[in-house]
C-alpha cells in the first residue's frame, strides 16, 4: 500500500461517512501512512504461524440457554429518534 | 444446443433455543414488537455478547446429521454493513472457521437415491424483521440476534423439482433432530439460490445469478422455473449473462434484477474481538453425538424393511414420527405387522383427527391394537365388525375381547345359522339367483352382502360365500 492509492472515498461510502474533499485528502493521507507503517510487519517470516484472531488464550465461553427478561419496550425505544406502535421508525427501506 | 442447470442454496434456519444467540432475551415467535430485546441485541454500545450453549450444540448435531466434520476450532466474524433491520451494523458471522464442513444430504428424488454435497453449516444471528409504511419503515427487533444456521449446498442441484426436494429433506432432517421446528409460516427457514446454466458437458459453471430471500420452498421451486429458462434463452439468442443478485417478484412470476457484480456488498469481513474462538472437546462432542436421531429416509427404509410396509405407509409414520413411534410399539414382534399399520394410519388417525385426541389421551392400550388384528386374522370377528370394536374401544378403553362377548359380535362359522340365512336371501331375491345361474358372477356378491346383512354382519363371509355357491350350483 502507497501513499496516495489509499481510497479514502469508497471506504468512506461503506462506513457511510460523509467526507469533504478536504477530509479526504487529509485522511486518506493518513491512512495511507498508517497502512505503510503496518506493512513493515510483512517483514516478518511467519511461515507455519497460524493467524491469530485473539491474542489472548482463552476458548469455550458460552452460557447456558436460559431466557430472562428484557427490557421493556418504552424502555427499548427510549433512545429511538422516532417511534410509532412500539417500532422504531427508519426512513422507508425497500432494496 | 442443450443446457443443463446448476443450483447451490444457501439454506437460513432459526435454531431451536430458549434463548437468543448472544443475549437472554426469549427466542419466541408472535411477542409484540420490542418486548424481548436488551441492550446486546439491540446493538448499544459497551455491551458484551456471549455464545448461547445449546446453538453451538445443535450446530454441532447438525454437522452430524449432515455427515459434516466438526471443525475442530470455529470462530466469529464481523460481516459489515448497513441496513436498518440489523441494529450492530454488522453481523456476527463464521467467516473462515466455519463449525461444520463438508457432508452430504441424501434424499430421493424420482425413485432414485440423490445427494446434495454441503460446504458448510454455519451459526450466525437474525436480524430484526420490517414492516413498511406509506413513508417510513418500522423495526421491530425481538428477532436481532436469534440464533441462525446457515447451510450452504454445492451446485449439485439440477432443477426445480431437485431444489424444492432437497429443501424438504433437509427440513426433514432438522425437524427430525430437533434442530429447528421449521416452520414456514413462522419465517423459520429462509433460502438464497444460486443458479446458472452451462451448454450440457462443459465443465466450468455460468455466471452465478443469486436470487434472494426467498421464504417458501415452492417459492424457491416457482422462482427457478422461471430463471433456469430465462439464462437458457439469453444464452440462446447469443446473449451474455453476468454475476448479479435477483429477487424474485411473486406477484408477477418473474425475478428482476437487484444490483449487478459492480454493486456488490464489500463486507469488510473481520474477526469477532468480543468473542473467543469455540474449541470442542471429545467429551462435549460426544454428548452432542448422543443426540443423533435415526434420519428420515433410513427410518422410512427400516420400516418397509423390517415391518414389511408399503412406501406410502412407511412415509406416513416418517412425516408423524410420533406415530412411527406408535405403530414400533405395537408392531415390534407382531404377527401382522401391515394390518397394525392399517389400523393405526386409516382408522385411529381419522379417529384422532375427528376427536381431537392426541396420542397421549388414548383411552385403549396400544396393545388392543394388535389383539384386534389378531381377533381379525384368526376370523373370530369380521374386518367389519371389527371396525365397530374399534370405534367401541378408542370412545370407552374397553378391550376388544371385552366388547365382542358384551355385544355378542363374534363371527359366525356355524354353518347352520348361516345356512338358514343364506336359504331366506336365496328365497327372497329370485332374480339375482337367476342372474347368477345364467352366469353373472356379480350377482353373487350382492346375495352374498343381503346374508351379511342379515346376520349383522357377524356371517363369515368366507363360509357363506361357500354355501352359496354350493346351494345355488347344487
Amino acid at each position: 500500500m502507497h501513499s496516495g492509492s489509499f481510497d479514502a472515498q469508497y471506504v468512506a461510502h461503506l462506513a457511510r461517512i460523509a467526507l469533504s474533499e478536504e477530509e479526504q485528502r487529509k485522511l486518506g493521507d493518513q491512512l495511507a501512512q498508517i497502512l505503510n507503517y503496518v506493512e513493515k510487519l510483512k517483514e516478518l517470516d511467519v511461515t507455519g504461524v497460524e493467524p491469530t484472531a485473539h491474542p489472548v488464550p482463552l476458548a469455550n465461553v458460552a452460557r447456558a440457554d436460559e431466557p430472562r427478561a428484557s427490557l421493556p419496550a418504552a424502555e427499548a425505544l427510549r433512545n429511538a429518534p422516532a417511534q410509532a406502535n412500539d417500532l422504531f421508525l427508519v426512513p422507508k427501506i425497500v432494496e | 444446443m442443450d443446457y443443463e442447470a446448476a443450483i447451490g442454496l444457501e439454506t437460513h434456519v432459526q435454531l431451536r433455543t430458549k434463548s437468543k444467540m448472544w443475549c437472554s432475551c426469549a427466542n419466541a415467535f408472535g411477542a409484540p414488537p420490542n418486548t424481548q430485546v436488551c441492550p446486546v441485541c439491540l446493538g448499544l454500545p459497551g455491551v458484551l455478547p456471549v455464545a448461547n450453549e445449546e446453538a453451538l450444540r445443535l450446530t454441532a448435531l447438525t454437522g452430524f446429521l449432515l455427515q459434516c466434520a466438526v471443525a475442530p476450532l470455529a470462530k466469529f466474524d464481523r460481516k459489515n454493513y448497513f441496513y436498518p433491520d440489523m441494529p450492530k451494523n454488522y453481523q456476527i458471522t463464521q467467516y473462515d472457521k466455519p463449525s461444520t464442513l463438508q457432508g452430504q444430504v441424501e434424499f430421493e428424488f424420482e425413485q432414485k437415491l440423490a445427494r446434495v454435497r454441503i460446504t458448510r453449516a454455519h451459526l450466525e444471528e437474525d436480524v430484526g424483521k420490517s414492516f413498511h409504511f406509506d413513508r417510513h419503515s418500522g423495526v421491530d427487533f425481538n428477532r436481532a440476534g436469534v440464533p441462525l444456521m446457515e447451510i450452504v449446498s454445492e451446485p449439485d442441484i439440477a432443477s426445480a423439482e431437485m431444489a424444492y426436494s432437497y429443501l424438504n429433506a433437509l427440513k426433514d432432517i432438522l425437524t427430525y433432530g430437533g434442530v429447528s421446528d421449521c416452520d414456514m409460516e413462522k419465517g423459520m427457514v429462509r433460502c438464497d439460490v444460486n443458479v446458472s446454466v452451462r451448454p450440457q458437458g462443459q465443465k466450468e459453471l455460468g455466471a452465478k445469478i443469486e436470487i434472494k430471500n426467498m421464504n417458501s420452498f415452492s417459492g424457491v421451486r416457482r422462482a427457478l422455473e422461471y430463471e433456469i429458462p430465462r439464462q437458457i434463452a439469453v444464452l440462446k439468442s447469443g446473449g451474455k449473462l453476468t454475476q448479479e443478485t435477483r429477487r424474485w417478484n411473486d406477484d408477477a412470476g418473474i425475478t428482476e434484477t437487484m444490483r449487478t457484480k459492480e454493486e456488490a456488498h464489500d463486507y469488510r469481513y473481520f474477526p469477532e474481538p468480543d468473542l473467543m474462538p469455540f474449541v470442542p472437546s471429545e467429551a462435549w462432542l460426544d454428548e452432542v453425538r448422543q443426540r443423533v436421531v435415526e434420519l428420515p429416509l433410513a427410518r422410512k427404509s427400516r420400516f418397509m424393511k423390517d415391518y414389511h410396509l408399503p412406501a406410502t405407509d412407511a412415509e406416513a409414520f416418517v412425516n408423524d414420527p410420533d406415530l412411527g413411534n406408535f405403530f414400533e410399539g405395537i408392531a415390534r414382534g407382531a404377527k401382522n405387522p401391515k394390518a397394525i399399520a392399517n389400523w393405526v394410519i386409516n382408522n385411529l388417525r381419522a379417529k384422532m383427527s375427528e376427536t381431537q385426541t392426541a396420542l397421549s389421551h388414548l383411552k385403549f392400550l396400544p396393545s388392543a391394537i394388535a389383539d384386534l388384528t389378531q381377533l381379525v386374522d384368526s376370523g373370530k370377528i369380521s374386518t367389519k365388525i371389527a371396525q365397530e370394536v374399534f370405534a367401541e374401544m378408542f370412545a370407552t378403553g374397553e378391550s376388544p375381547a371385552a366388547i365382542i362377548e358384551r355385544k355378542g359380535l363374534a363371527q359366525v362359522s356355524d354353518t347352520g345359522a348361516i345356512e338358514s340365512f343364506c336359504n331366506e336371501v336365496i328365497l327372497a331375491n329370485p332374480k339375482s339367483v337367476a342372474d347368477f345361474q345364467a352366469g353373472k358372477e356379480a350377482a353373487l356378491n350382492f346375495l352374498k352382502g343381503q346374508v351379511m346383512k342379515l346376520s349383522k354382519g357377524r356371517a363369515n363371509p368366507n363360509v357363506v360365500g361357500e354355501l352359496l355357491v354350493r346351494k345355488l350350483k347344487g
